[in-house]
């Protein structure tokens, strides 16, 4: 687990950063003097190139006298793990500082708003219904000084969608910045109900662009009643109707607790019935975050205690050909036929294992679990041993 | 924060509206068991007391049935209605394939054949005459035909008689049809039936420079083989053995098929057919009827052969075949899997003899060796008996217009549609089964058949019974099958 946020950051003086600045971080002695002018400098050693607009300092850095105290800010270890590349918002007034980017890291994501139609009882990033217009153009300031070499980015919320036009603009500057980047977009799906929306967004003609859309069952209201919208199943399915009209990949996703996985065999044959075109099905285990742990009773159901309905539904799908994964699952409450579809998607920065994993043989490819899980997880979890 | 609403409040639409039937039909099974099929072949299983209630409007939102009803879209109701949706998309895909119109093109190249099946339809003794070859002037009308089509895929499948004794016509018309296509940019095939007995170095060439596929007969073992097909020196399962081998090393293992015909020699043998396909490495067998044309009639061997001998043939077989898969043997029966197909998948499998609209003329067409154009392989062979009825032009008298869209296609085709004749418009497997009128014509002469006489209807009633069955009965299996449905 990393910190990508503090407001306890020593910007020390400080005067001379600007009041919000989105800056790319860059430990290169040699970059060209107008570039330094926008950058960061990450101070690890005991020296640093003059003429960059702030400098990081972490623990073990010391500046030297060249580089004017009021653009110094000093790190906690916890921010070790920056490198050249990162980009990073500092914020010197409220004493922050925010990584917004990982050049190293496969999940680099942004949150494009917190509002929300959907009201999931699982929800990992509650809604707010909050003016959060600002986020946009923080992004849009952030895209450019993403390597283009990134291999995926994501979009998530709140439902993006909400930002309307604005949402638009946002795949605009990745498909003109970021020409070689996936990129991944969670939404609900319920605003492409209105084609023109849909249609808009297949006109972008973005070159890699993947919509996770969630689908939790195969009755609506059943669907509705997991995320709290009357009518939403309706307005999803004609999304994605739309969506691949219009030339858009689609995954569909599928959260797994409680409420989804009596029904989850009979949900694989509607998707495998209905919506045999979508691009991909990811099945996710359970996070505990947000929403979850107020509803806990209603959602939580040992991963041991749905293995044969996700074998079966997992088996559904793949024979239609689907192509099919299974997110955040562990090895050893999963049945093996079904170990080739497991990924280890977890970001980096959740990832984690529990002390009953010691000695098990499958730990390099077992999702493992979420550092959210220390609040509730199997008492089944059991080491596989050789 | 907001306060979470219960499972209950978004049951409140159902529990105070009823629901809509959509289209459905149903049909008994064994016992109390019913079927029930929606507009797009989806289907449920349940007892006959549950269907009353359903049919009667009182089935409650709570019941089990409910869900697995709405969930396949036999109902709609308050709470939704994008099933009409769905269901509207369902049958627009299972109908496509008709917008591409004929995508298979049958050339007869010669009616020549150094075998003597007693089975054999249409071919003739193997001598040089060459009357019954075709000429290269029918073959470049018969192709100007061919690419009238609107079909972005065309295949082009070489017949006989046997097809090498033509071969020259044969490699003038793949290099023809190439070269057309430069322009026409179709997805181009080459299908060669052939019984392999003439096989040399040149077809392989030929074959191996336009990635011809090569389908072939196997009756089953060598004694069986050879007794279905006679020919000078009695090798002829020798001489196809060889054959596939040469085959298969020059073009590929997957580009050599295998096609069996049953006769009544076969019924009691087929466990023995089906281990000689898989000793000679097929992925699948075709467990086909025997037709009912041609010197079939005539020579009595269709009076042999009965309809009940051959379900027992085809589900001993099927049985057989099933437990191999259980036993962790992958193989297919190809009949069972194009049904399979229009049951558990929302697509359509282009089996000309299991379509409705009927596949004749716009699934398949026959080019025959004299230029008459046929509406499908069985139609020329009833024509050899004398019945000319689905000649439907000839290829230097006609237009494409006058064969495709003269009254000798169209009304076949608009008599026979199975969604609007007596009996198959109420019939539960209606969105499985097919029309045939050749078929039905050549057994009681109309296009539509008296289907409780037919032998087409009561043949695959009892396979589409005895699919549902296994199916229902045991998880494994259906999980057999759903693997084969979904082979495309
Ligand atoms: S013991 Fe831990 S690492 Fe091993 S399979 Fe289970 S959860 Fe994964
Ligand atoms: S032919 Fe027979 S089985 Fe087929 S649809 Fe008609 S009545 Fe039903």
């Amino acid at each position: 687990m990393i910190t990508l946020g503090s407001r306890k950051i020593d910007f020390a003086a400080g005067q001379e950063i600007d009041p919000r600045a989105i800056v790319r971080v860059s430990t290169d002695y040699h970059r060209p003097l107008p570039l330094r002018a926008r950058e960061a400098f990450l101070v690890r050693g005991d020296d640093a190139p003059a003429g960059f607009a702030s400098y990081l300092v972490l623990p073990n850095g010391r500046c030297p006298d060249n580089v004017a105290a009021q653009r110094r800010v000093h790190l906690p270890p916890e921010f070790e793990y920056l490198d050249d590349g990162d980009v990073v918002r500092l914020v010197p007034e409220r004493g922050e500082i925010r990584t917004l980017y990982r050049r190293s890291s496969p999940h680099n994501s942004f949150l494009l708003t917190e509002r929300c139609n959907n009201y999931c009882l699982m929800c990992s990033q509650p809604p707010r219904d909050v003016n959060d217009g600002w986020i946009v153009d923080e992004i849009l300031a952030t895209i450019p000084l993403i390597d283009p070499d990134t291999g995926e980015i994501g979009f998530t919320g709140g439902e993006p969608t909400l930002l309307g036009g604005r949402f638009f603009e946002l795949v605009q500057a990745c498909k003109s910045y970021l020409p070689r980047t996936a990129l991944h977009i969670l939404t609900n799906g319920r605003t492409f109900s209105d084609d023109a929306f849909a249609r808009t967004l297949g006109s972008l003609q973005h070159h890699d662009l993947m919509l996770g859309i969630p689908i939790y069952a195969d009755l609506p209201h059943v669907h509705d009643y997991i995320v709290q919208a009357d009518g939403a199943f309706d307005e999803t399915i004609r999304g994605i109707l739309n969506l691949k009209r219009h030339g858009v990949r689609v995954e569909v996703r599928v959260v797994l607790h409680k409420q989804t996985v009596t029904r989850l065999p009979a949900l694989a044959a509607f998707l495998a019935r209905n919506l045999l075109f979508v691009d991909h099905v990811a099945l996710m285990g359970l996070e505990m975050m947000g929403f979850t742990r107020a509803n806990l009773d209603a959602l939580w159901i040992d991963p041991d205690d749905y293995r044969s309905e996700l074998t079966e539904a997992i088996g559904i799908l793949d024979r239609a050909r689907m192509r099919v994964s299974l997110y955040n699952a562990q090895l050893c409450l999963t049945d093996q036929r079904i170990w080739r579809f497991a990924k280890r998607s977890i970001s980096d920065w959740k990832q984690e294992y529990m002390p009953e994993c010691e000695g098990c043989i499958m730990k390099g490819d077992c999702g493992g679990f979420f550092a959210s899980a220390k609040h509730r997880y199997s008492d089944r979890i059991s080491p596989i041993a050789a | 924060m907001a306060k979470f609403l219960a499972l209950a409040e978004y049951e409140k639409p159902m529990a105070a509206g009823g629901y809509r039937p959509l289209p459905y039909r149903f049909m008994p099974l064994s016992g109390d068991r019913y079927v029930l099929t929606n507009l797009v072949g989806e289907f449920v299983i349940t007892e006959r007391q549950s269907l009353r209630v359903f049919a009667d409007g009182q089935l409650s939102y709570q019941d089990e049935l409910y869900s697995e009803l709405k969930s396949k879209h036999f109902l709609i109701d308050g709470d939704s209605d994008v099933a009409l949706d769905l269901l509207a998309i369902k049958v627009r895909t299972k109908l496509s394939p008709l917008a591409n119109f004929t995508g298979l093109h049958i050339f007869v190249v010669t009616l020549r054949c150094e075998h003597s099946c007693p089975y054999c339809q249409v071919s003739r003794a193997n001598d040089d005459r060459r009357e019954f070859d075709m000429t290269r002037e029918t073959a470049l009308r018969s192709l100007d035909l061919v690419f009238r089509s609107p079909s972005p895929a065309i295949k082009i499948e070489f017949q006989g008689g046997e097809s090498l004794l033509n071969l020259d016509l044969v490699e003038f018309i793949i290099e023809e049809a190439k070269r057309r296509n430069e322009h026409e940019q179709r997805d181009l095939a080459f299908v060669l039936a052939t019984n392999l007995a003439v096989l040399d170095d040149r077809v392989l060439a030929l074959a191996a420079r336009h990635q011809v596929l090569i389908s072939t007969s196997l009756d089953g073992p060598a004694d069986l083989h050879n007794k279905n097909r006679p020919r000078p020196g009695g090798d002829s399962h020798a001489r196809a053995i060889a054959g596939i081998h040469r085959a298969r090393m020059a073009l590929g293992r997957d580009q050599v098929g295998a096609l069996m015909t049953t006769t009544a020699a076969s019924l009691s043998r087929v466990r023995d057919i089906i281990d000689e396909y898989i000793t000679q490495d097929f992925d699948g067998i075709f467990l086909r009827p025997l037709s009912p044309y041609g010197f079939a009639v005539k020579t009595k061997s269709y009076a042999a052969y009965n309809e009940t001998k051959w379900l027992d043939f085809y589900f001993e077989g099927l049985d057989y075949i099933i437990d191999l898969n259980l036993g962790g043997f992958p193989f297919v029966e190809h009949y069972a899997a194009m049904i399979l197909q229009k049951m558990l998948t929302p697509f359509q499998p282009g089996y000309v003899d299991l379509m409705s609209p009927a596949g004749i003329g716009i699934g398949a067409v026959v080019y025959n060796y004299d230029g008459d154009v046929y509406a499908s392989d069985e139609a020329r062979m009833l024509a050899e008996m004398g019945d000319t009825r689905f000649r439907i032009g000839n290829v230097h008298a006609n237009t494409y217009e006058e064969i495709f869209l003269g009254d000798a296609l169209l009304d076949p085709l608009e008599q026979s549609f199975a969604a609007s004749v007596p009996m198959c418009s109420w019939c539960a497997f209606e969105p499985w089964c097919g029309s045939d009128p050749v078929f039905h014509h050549a057994t009681q002469g109309d296009f539509v058949g008296k289907k409780p006489l037919s032998a087409f209807c009561g043949r695959n009633m009892m396979i589409f019974k005895g699919l549902l069955q296994r199916l229902n009965d045991r998880p494994q299996v259906r999980e057999v099958f759903e693997r084969w449905a979904n082979i495309r």
